[in-house]
């Protein structure tokens, strides 16, 4: 990241009642060691944290991680309770095992796109595929 | 012989303790009217004629006088924060470790109808918060702005951003207030940093405060008015737990005290989860953690607390008729010097205690909250889990006079049929007998470990 341009902020956690910690440290771990300024509000988080520790860090951008199957239920509203809170613009990115079985992945996607998530990825995603993302969205073009 | 005279300017009454430091005994206890509006010395004069047939008729030398004081309504202070549940929560707790007593908490921008509130409760302290060190900085910019123009309110504690505490100060001494900037009560979002603004609250108390209340004029009798009385029971609550470098202190603990107009809770505990397979979930919780309850009291709050309870769950405890109760409650609250004249009073008045016990209790304990999952059901703790706390230490007049203080103590314990409140469950039952807390977190200041072998002495096991 270049030194004059602010460090990103990102808000992280696993959304709704599901307990996966692993995957959450090893993204806290990747995303920092990748430059990144990480307020990991971990695992069982609610709509209401993500905001709340956005609003407060006033954070870039909000990573959700979902891998239980229940993403698509967990996440609705979230973009509409940011735009309440007064940050309606802030980048949102979600990924993990959003729904149950196999459906067509161009569909899941569109779904969440949908919702109001800036990116969605899909399971098997390696962390740098976030990071890259994240330095373009932001308008970085050296890679860290 | 070392002597130490600890002094106490209550809302209502000023209690003196002295003490020989070296062989940690209260030689004698008294107490007189305070008197605030008049002039502070006449209560203080009142009770140190009390202590003197202690001491063949004549005050000898005391090598430590210190005082803490609630009188004048204590330390009168406003928490602002951003988001409710982070920043707002963490200045709330700091004001409240300083011992003060929060007329309110505002979260977000401040409006114009807020800030009428602040102005006419007029606080002597405002803490201003908001925003983790590097985050959002338009919030507290903005209330600093609003705080500018208010008419009450001069002196103002900054514990917010460290990166808008500049801008934040120049905006407020710009418009004449005094300004003490500290660090941030929320630096990060899973680190509450309550601890320098608890102090700089302190200090400005010990400069400005003492002044406002008429209790500069006490200083030619004692070598200071130290801290406001709550902070004097949380520091020997502190110094109990954790000990000195001399001596060992008892470990976790819980204070309840129930007084007239409040009933304060102190915990001295980590609190994290006992149990495997529970997600704790907000704030961090300070160690050392203070809550208040205003509208539990025995006497000036004895009406709030029947509304609270409602007149027939009191009269069931009590096991007296309702009209009865609601009569008596009436009495006490008209005539806060009224004590129990015979067992029925004493009956009401124990579940008056009982329930102000309880209810305290159960507001500052954490909680365990259900999640049903894919995996089953998971448990999601909010607030400290007190469960194996070893020792619950009750005071206050109501528990100190009581004829069986255990009764009391009794409603803070934890429930069968409310399992996911994390109150203590099988504590030891201590008893503050000579109600000496305030006079331990004094002496503490000089002589910790002689102010620790004082509380061991004085607080027993019932």
């Amino acid at each position: 990241m270049e030194e004059e341009k602010k460090q990103l902020t990102l808000v992280l956690g696993v959304i709704g009642a599901d307990v996966h910690a692993v995957g959450n440290r090893i993204l806290e771990y990747a995303l920092t060691e990748a430059g990144f300024k990480v307020v990991n509000i971990g695992v069982m988080a609610s709509q209401e944290e993500f905001i709340n520790a956005a609003l407060e860090t006033d954070a870039d951008a909000i990573l959700v991680s979902s891998l239980y199957g229940h993403g698509e239920i967990d996440c609705r509203g979230l973009r509409e309770k940011a735009i309440e809170a007064g940050i309606g613009n802030i980048k949102m990115y979600v990924g993990g095992n959003l729904v149950v079985g196999k459906q067509d992945w161009a569909e899941v996607e569109k779904k969440f796109l949908a919702m109001g998530f800036d990116r969605a990825y899909p399971p098997g995603t390696m962390p740098q595929q976030a990071i890259d993302d994240l330095l373009r969205d932001f308008g970085f073009t050296q890679k860290c | 012989m070392e002597l130490a005279l600890l002094i106490d300017f209550g809302s209502t009454y000023t209690k003196v303790t002295a003490v020989d430091v070296e062989s940690a005994e209260v030689i004698a206890t008294a107490r007189g009217l305070t008197t605030v509006e008049t002039s502070i010395l006449e209560g203080l004069e009142q009770a140190l004629e009390g202590i003197k047939p202690h001491f063949a008729g004549a005050l000898p030398e005391f090598q430590h006088r210190l005082a803490c004081s609630s009188a004048a309504g204590g330390l009168r202070m406003v928490a602002i924060g951003l988001v409710k549940e982070l920043t707002a929560e963490a200045a709330r707790q700091a004001a409240l470790g300083a011992g003060a007593r929060v007329l309110g908490v505002f979260a977000h921008q401040l409006t114009a109808a807020e800030m009428e509130q602040i102005d006419a409760g007029c606080p002597d302290i405002i803490l201003l918060a908001g925003g983790t060190d590097g985050g959002n900085r338009d919030t507290i910019l903005h209330n600093a702005r609003m705080l500018a123009a208010a008419r009450c309110g001069s002196t103002i504690i900054v514990a917010g951003n460290k990166s808008a505490a500049e801008e934040v100060r120049d905006i407020l001494v710009q418009a004449g207030k005094d300004v003490r900037v500290t660090a941030n009560v929320l630096p990060e979002l899973n680190k509450l940093n309550v601890e320098p603004a608890r102090e700089t609250i302190r200090r400005t108390f010990l400069e400005k405060i003492v002044e406002a209340k008429g209790l500069r004029r006490a200083e030619r009798y004692i070598q200071g008015v130290l801290m406001p009385t709550p902070a004097a029971v949380l520091n020997a609550a502190k110094l109990l737990a954790t000990g000195t470098g001399e001596e060992p202190g008892w470990g976790q603990l819980v204070i309840v005290d129930i007084g007239g107009a409040t009933t304060d809770v102190h915990s001295l505990a980590e609190g994290y989860p006992t149990r495997s397979g529970v997600t704790f979930k907000g704030l961090p919780e300070p160690f050392a953690k203070r809550t208040v309850e205003g509208d539990l009291g025995m006497r000036v709050s004895a009406l709030s607390l029947l509304e609270t309870v409602g007149a027939r769950k009191l009269a069931a405890i009590a096991g007296r008729p309702e009209e009865e109760v609601i009569s008596y409650v009436h009495a006490v609250h008209d005539n806060v010097e009224l004590l129990p004249a015979n067992e029925n009073q004493w009956k009401i008045d124990t579940a008056m205690a009982r329930v102000a016990a309880d209810l305290a209790m159960e507001r500052h304990a954490g909680t365990l909250e259900t999640a049903w999952t894919p995996m089953g059901a998971m448990y999601i703790q909010h607030g400290k889990d007190l469960t194996r706390v070893p020792y619950l230490i009750g005071t206050g007049g109501v528990i100190v006079n009581h004829p069986n203080p255990r009764e009391i103590l009794q409603g803070a314990l934890y429930r069968q049929e409310q399992p996911t409140i994390l109150r203590p469950q099988t504590p030891r039952m201590m008893l503050d007998k000579d109600y000496i807390l305030a006079a331990v977190g004094l002496l503490a200041e000089v002589k910790p470990t002689a102010a620790l072998r004082l509380a061991k002495k004085y607080i027993v096991e019932i």
